[in-house]
């Protein structure tokens, strides 16, 4: 009752909420691969719904999948692992939205530090050791950090391979852009 | 006390509660072992220097193995839906959890339910669950960096990886963006904004810019947010209103930097030792 009364009480105060503000959806080229993604996802126990697409929407086919937005990479390597590729990634809330592509790179003379989104990671320039990993929200941020910290740039596991969500997404960009500049 | 809500980066670490304390360089939860690095450990050791300087009551936590994959947020997540409302908590702080919105609705509906409803404080994880959810107004604090602010000000970014280029553009102007964030109603009662200048607001209004001793190579340090974050929810835990609470805890986590003096390849347990010391610099 309580729960209904809350939600009430938000609905006359912001709209409608959010409820579907965390999902994601996945584009493919043609029916058959909606079927296939479907059955790959649910067959490991993800929650997923197969839907037709937002309006918005001008590619693919006339059904997508929706799935929990957060845990992206984890479900793009299921796929990947059966050979199914969407065309494109996009969160429910702004389908025209893209993922973060600004970086900020800090020179602290002996280190360097880049940012991508709220991710930030930092390599000593002689050594090339990943030194730091800092800011992100999700689980496996602290996980991704230690896996990597002590590592050189060139010889650590990318966080694509290792990560989960949608901070471990954002560390794998700021992790190629600086191995980008270390290289330069 | 406060009660801390996160997770440690370890699979297989089972749902642990406890009180915290520490030996050495080794934390405990209740008889459980945790290492003290970036993410809730570090907010969990934070706050328990914090609440030591003060004389208060250790802090409590509730910690969950979870390495990303979310099963273990989800454990605790149901645990909480399920027993919360029958616990006591002066303050809470939510953090590093698999952001979820259905979660993050039975959370507050049972954190409402409580005999006395706590003060709310989210972060990391928890805190985007809070903003996409669209009740980011239930909770008193929020503690975002200025990454997260660009995320909190974005009416359509479902995380801080999809926040709009042209947002993210504005994080020079801190003050624009706590306006849209306010403006869109993704923002808590008060924030502690962590940066190059610590802002503390309350209600769309900046109340105190905080920004000596500074020490740059904070920044790249990971869990110097925690820690601050920890040591707020101590001193609002004591008693201390929550505006004031977060001007001294960005002064005492300044100072814990500055009585380090990091490098950017500092590991935070050094600078959370400190805390201490902090402490006694600006509450006495």
């Amino acid at each position: 009752m309580y729960m209904h009364n809350l939600l009430k009480r938000i609905k006359s105060r912001f709209g409608p909420a959010k409820k579907s503000s965390d999902r994601g959806i996945f584009l493919f080229e043609n029916t058959s691969e909606v079927i296939a993604g479907e059955n790959a996802l649910k067959s490991r126990g993800w929650e997923i719904k197969v839907m037709g697409p937002p309006p918005e929407i001008q590619k693919g086919c006339d059904l997508v999948i929706e799935f929990p937005l957060i845990e992206q990479m984890n479900l793009l390597r299921t796929l990947t692992e059966q050979n199914i590729h969407p065309l494109e990634t996009i969160p429910v809330t702004g389908p025209l939205l893209k993922p973060v592509d600004i970086y900020q790179t800090k020179d602290f003379g002996e280190f360097l530090m880049c940012r991508a989104a709220n991710m930030k990671i930092t390599v000593d320039k002689s050594t090339r050791i990943i030194v730091n990993i800092s800011g992100g929200g999700c689980p496996d941020v602290p996980y991704l950090a230690a896996e990597l910290c002590g590592k050189k740039i060139e010889e650590a596991t990318p966080p694509l391979r290792l990560g989960h969500t949608l901070c471990g997404y954002a560390l794998e960009k700021a992790y190629q852009e600086i191995k980008r500049q270390c290289r330069q | 006390m406060p009660t801390i809500v996160g997770t440690v980066p370890e699979a297989g670490f089972p749902l642990t509660y406890g009180e915290v304390h520490i030996k050495g360089r080794d934390m405990y939860i209740g008889e459980r072992k945790v290492a003290v690095n970036r993410g809730t450990p570090a907010l969990v050791a934070a706050a328990f220097h914090t609440a030591n300087a003060l004389g208060g009551k250790r802090p409590r936590a509730y910690l969950v193995g979870d390495i990303g994959l979310g099963d273990g947020s989800r454990e605790l997540y149901a645990w909480l839906s399920e027993n919360l409302a029958h616990t006591e908590h002066e303050t809470i702080v939510f953090h590093y959890l698999q952001p979820d919105v259905d979660w993050q609705f039975k959370i507050l509906d049972a954190a409402n339910k409580m005999p006395r409803k706590p003060t709310l404080i989210a972060d990391a994880g928890f805190m985007y669950a809070a903003k996409m959810s669209g009740l980011a107004g239930e909770y008193d604090l929020f503690t975002p960096d200025i990454g997260e602010l660009a995320f909190l000000a974005d009416e359509e970014a479902p995380h801080p990886f999809y926040t709009r280029g042209f947002i993210l553009h504005e994080d020079q102007d801190a003050r624009k963006l706590i306006d849209l964030a306010y403006k869109h109603n993704n923002a808590a009662k008060h924030m502690l904004i962590k940066g190059a200048a610590d802002l503390i607001v309350n209600e769309n209004a900046v109340l105190h810019e905080i920004d000596s001793p500074g020490c740059e190579h904070m920044e790249a340090i990971g869990g110097t947010g925690d820690t601050v974050t920890g040591t707020v929810s101590a001193l609002i835990a004591s008693g201390m209103p929550i505006a004031e609470a977060s001007r001294k805890a960005a002064l005492i986590n300044r100072w814990a930097g500055e009585i380090t003096s990091p490098t950017p390849a500092t590991q935070i347990l050094d600078i959370a030792e400190n805390i201490d010391k902090a402490c006694k610099k600006v509450l006495d």
